[in-house]
C-alpha cells in the first residue's frame, strides 16, 4: 500500500520535473539560440528579443522555475504525507 | 585622498571583517566543520552559495569577455546560471535526504563499491585544483595591482589568508564569511554600474538601461548605438551571433552541467535544515546569482560604448574624429603602465585609431595604418571601468576589494572540498577507517594546507594555464559526477559497474580530447592537432566537449548496468527512500 503511493508520488515528481525542464530547454535554447535570428526582428524597449532572452529573460525564468518547481513539490510532499516535520 | 590609500583603507577594512567573522564561529567538531550543522538557512545559504559559486571569473572576467564578444557572451549567463535548475530538481533535495557529506560517499553508498568512491574523488580533487589555480592567479593579480605589491608576494598573501579562515573556520566559519563577502561583491558590482547606467541613458537600473534609449539625445536605444558605432570601425555587429550555433549550444549545455557537478556547490546543500529548504535554497542562491550576472550585459555593453566613445570622438574618417594621444585620460595612462593596454602610433599623427583591419576596407583613404590598440585585455574593463566612467576613487577600491572577495570566496569553498574529499573519503573512508573525529579534523587541515600550496605554487609557475583550464575544469565535473549522481538517483538499474565504466569513459574522452588540441597535461608542444575549427571532430570546440563527454558517460552507464547483475536489494530500497523527503533528521553522525 505504502510502495503504491510511493510510486504515484514518484511519477508526479518525475512528471513535474520533465515539464519544468521542457521551459528550462525553450527559453534558454531555444529563444536564445536556436531562435535568435527571427526573435531578433521584434524589439521590445531597445532590446532584441531573441538578444533579450539570451542576456536576460532566460536567467529571471530559470529563477521563477526553480521557485515553482519548489513550491509544487511542497503541496506534493503534503498531498502524499511524505513531508518532513 | 589618493586612491591607493583608499584602496588600502576599503581592502582592509573588508579583510578584518572576513578574519573577525572567521575566528568569531570558529569550528568545533567534523560536522560543525564540513556542514555548518545544518543549520543555515535557506536565504543565508542561497547567499553563501552565490559568493561560493561567483569567482574572480565571474567577477573580474565576464563582463569583459561580455563587452569584446557581444551575443556570443550569452553562453557563459546561461551556463552559468541554467545549471542550478538541474542542482535543484535533479540532484540537490536527494543528496539531502540521503545526509552525509560529501558528494562521493554518496556515489560510494550508491553504488556499494569503494572504487566508485575513489573515482569519484578522483575527479572531484582534479576538477577542484585546477579551478583554485585558476583563482590563486586572479587573487595574485587583483592584490598586486591594488596594492602596488609584485605579483608573487600578491599570491603570498593570499594564501596566508585563505588558509586562516578555511583552517580555522571551516564550513561554518566560511559560510558565515561569504555572506559578508556576497554582500561586498555584489554592492561593489551594482555601484558603478548604477552610476554608468545613469549617465549615459537616465536609468538608474542597469538591467533597464541595457534596453533603453541613449541619453545624449540621438534618440536611438543603447544596443543601436553600439552596433552602428562596431560596424562604423569595421567591427562585428554586438548582437549578432559569431559562434556556430552547434558550439553555443554544447558550450551552454557543458557550463550547465558542469555547474551541476561542482563539488563545492553540491556540498552547499547539504548544509541546510531540511529536503525542501534545499530545493528553495538553490533558488535563493540563483536569486542572488542572477543579480550579478543580469547586471554583467549592462557593464559590458556600457564599457565597450564608453572605450569606443573615448577613441572614437568625431565621424569616423574625418580629420579630427580620433582622440589625441596627448590628451588621454589618466586611466589609458595606468593601465598601460600595467602592459594590459598597448597603443601604437602606426600613421604617426598623434591620434589614436581603433577598428577592426578586417572589417574596415576603407580605412587607408582616412591615412589609417593599422588598428592601433595593439592590446586590449579584456580581463582590465571591469576594474577600469569605473575610472573609464569618472566615478570617484572609493568606487574604484570598492571595485577592488569586490573582486578579492569573489576570489578568496571561491578558492576558500573549493578548498573545503578538497580538504573533505581527502580527510573524510580517502582517510576515514578507505586507508584509515579508524581515526577518531580530532584526527580526521586534523589531516583535513593538513589538506587544506597542502592543497594551498599546490595551487599557489601553480598559480606562481602557470604551466601554459589560463581560461580553458577553467572550462575543463566544468568539462570534467559535467563529463564525470554529474551522470553518475543522476543514474544513482533516477535509475534503480544502475550498478556499480556500470557507473564506474561511466565516469572513466565520460573522463576520459572529456580529458584526452581536450589534450589533443591543447597539448597532453597542457604542455602546449605536445598538442598533436592545431586548435582551430577545422581540425575540430564535427567542428566541437574543446571547451565544449564536456557535453558530449556526459552524453558517453550516459550511455555506457546505461548499457553496463543493463548488461550485468541488477543492484543488491538493500540499494534498491536506498533508492526508494532518498526519493521522499519524509525522515530526512539530522545528518547521521559518525
Amino acid at each position: 500500500m505504502v510502495d503504491k503511493s510511493r510510486e504515484e508520488y514518484w511519477r508526479r515528481n518525475v512528471k513535474l520535473v520533465t515539464g519544468c525542464l521542457i521551459v528550462w530547454f525553450i527559453v534558454s535554447f531555444g529563444f536564445g539560440i536556436i531562435l535568435v535570428h527571427p526573435l531578433n526582428a521584434i524589439m521590445i524597449g531597445g532590446y532584441k528579443l531573441g538578444f533579450w532572452f539570451a542576456q536576460q529573460g532566460s536567467m529571471y525564468i530559470f529563477v521563477a522555475l526553480i521557485f515553482f518547481y519548489s513550491n509544487k513539490m511542497g503541496k506534493l510532499d503534503k498531498e502524499f504525507g511524505v513531508e518532513e516535520e | 585622498m589618493s586612491l591607493k590609500v583608499m584602496t588600502y583603507l576599503v581592502v582592509g577594512a573588508t579583510f578584518a571583517l572576513y578574519i573577525y567573522i572567521a575566528i568569531r564561529s570558529k569550528a568545533k567538531d567534523t560536522n560543525d566543520f564540513y556542514v555548518a550543522s545544518k543549520g543555515v538557512h535557506p536565504v543565508l545559504n542561497g547567499m553563501a552559495t552565490g559568493a561560493d559559486w561567483m569567482s574572480a571569473a565571474s567577477f573580474i572576467s565576464m563582463a569583459g569577455l561580455i563587452a569584446f564578444l557581444g551575443y556570443d557572451a550569452s553562453v557563459y549567463l546561461m551556463g552559468w546560471t541554467g545549471g542550478y535548475c538541474l542542482l535543484a530538481m535533479l540532484l540537490a533535495p536527494y543528496l539531502r535526504k540521503f545526509g552525509k557529506f560529501t558528494v562521493s560517499e554518496f556515489i560510494g553508498e550508491r553504488y556499494y563499491s569503494n572504487a566508485a568512491r575513489m573515482v569519484a574523488v578522483l575527479c572531484l580533487v582534479t576538477a577542484s585544483v585546477t579551478y583554485v589555480i585558476g583563482q590563486m592567479k586572479g587573487i595574485g593579480v587583483v592584490f598586486s595591482r591594488s596594492l602596488g605589491v609584485s605579483f608573487e608576494v600578491g599570491i603570498v598573501i593570499g594564501m596566508i589568508i585563505v588558509f586562516i579562515y578555511a583552517v580555522f573556520g571551516g564550513m561554518k566559519g566560511v559560510t558565515n564569511t561569504q555572506i559578508a563577502q556576497y554582500c561586498v561583491l555584489i554592492f561593489a558590482y551594482t555601484v558603478p554600474a548604477v552610476f554608468i547606467s545613469l549617465t549615459l541613458t537616465g536609468m538608474p537600473i542597469p538591467q533597464l538601461g541595457l534596453g533603453s534609449t541613449m541619453a545624449d539625445g540621438s534618440g536611438l536605444a543603447l544596443l543601436e548605438k553600439l552596433d552602428g558605432t562596431l560596424v562604423e570601425l569595421g567591427f562585428a555587429e554586438y548582437t549578432a551571433q559569431k559562434l556556430s550555433t552547434t558550439n553555443m549550444l554544447f558550450l551552454t549545455m557543458s557550463l550547465m552541467i558542469g555547474t551541476a557537478g561542482l563539488p563545492h556547490v553540491i556540498m552547499r546543500f547539504f548544509t541546510v535544515p531540511k529536503v525542501a529548504d534545499a530545493r528553495s535554497s538553490a533558488g535563493w542562491a540563483l536569486v542572488f546569482i542572477a543579480l550579478l550576472y543580469t547586471t554583467a550585459p549592462a557593464v559590458g555593453a556600457m564599457a565597450r560604448m564608453n572605450l569606443m566613445d573615448t577613441i572614437q570622438t568625431g565621424a569616423v574618417g574625418s580629420a579630427d574624429g580620433n582622440i589625441e594621444y596627448a590628451k588621454v585620460p589618466q586611466w589609458f595612462k595606468s593601465w598601460e603602465a600595467t602592459g594590459l593596454l598597448k597603443f601604437e602610433d602606426k600613421n604617426g599623427d598623434g591620434r589614436i585609431q581603433y577598428y577592426d583591419e578586417k572589417g574596415l576596407k576603407n580605412a587607408e583613404s582616412f591615412g589609417w595604418k593599422g588598428n592601433e590598440m595593439i592590446k586590449v585585455d579584456r580581463d582590465i574593463m571591469v576594474l577600469a571601468n569605473p575610472e573609464i566612467a569618472g566615478l570617484p576613487n572609493w568606487v574604484i577600491a570598492l571595485v577592488t576589494a569586490g573582486g578579492i572577495a569573489a576570489a578568496l570566496s571561491t578558492a576558500a569553498g573549493l578548498l573545503l572540498a578538497i580538504a573533505t574529499a581527502v580527510s573524510h573519503d580517502v582517510l576515514k573512508g578507505w586507508l584509515m577507517p579508524n581515526i577518531s573525529d580530532q584526527q580526521e579534523l586534523k589531516y583535513s587541515r593538513i589538506a587544506i594546507g597542502g592543497a594551498i600550496l599546490v595551487a599557489g605554487y601553480l598559480g606562481l609557475n602557470p604551466p601554459g594555464f589560463a581560461a580553458q583550464v577553467v572550462a575543463l575544469a566544468f568539462g570534467l565535473a559535467a563529463s564525470s559526477i554529474f551522470p553518475a549522481i543522476m543514474m544513482g538517483i533516477f535509475s534503480k538499474r544502475a550498478n556499480d559497474k556500470g557507473a564506474i565504466c561511466g565516469m572513466l569513459a565520460g573522463l576520459g574522452t572529456t580529458l584526452v580530447y581536450i589534450f589533443i588540441y591543447k597539448g597532453w597535461f597542457f604542455f602546449k608542444s605536445t598538442a598533436m592537432l592545431p586548435d582551430n575549427v577545422d581540425n575540430w571532430l564535427f567542428g566541437i570546440n574543446p571547451q565544449a566537449f564536456g557535453f558530449v563527454g556526459a552524453c558517453i558517460n550516459f550511455a555506457v552507464s546505461y548499457m553496463v548496468s543493463n548488461m550485468t547483475e541488477e543492484p543488491p536489494e538493500r540499494i534498491q530500497q536506498l533508492v526508494e527512500d532518498i526519493r521522499v523527503p519524509i525522515g530526512s533528521g539530522e545528518a547521521q553522525d559518525h
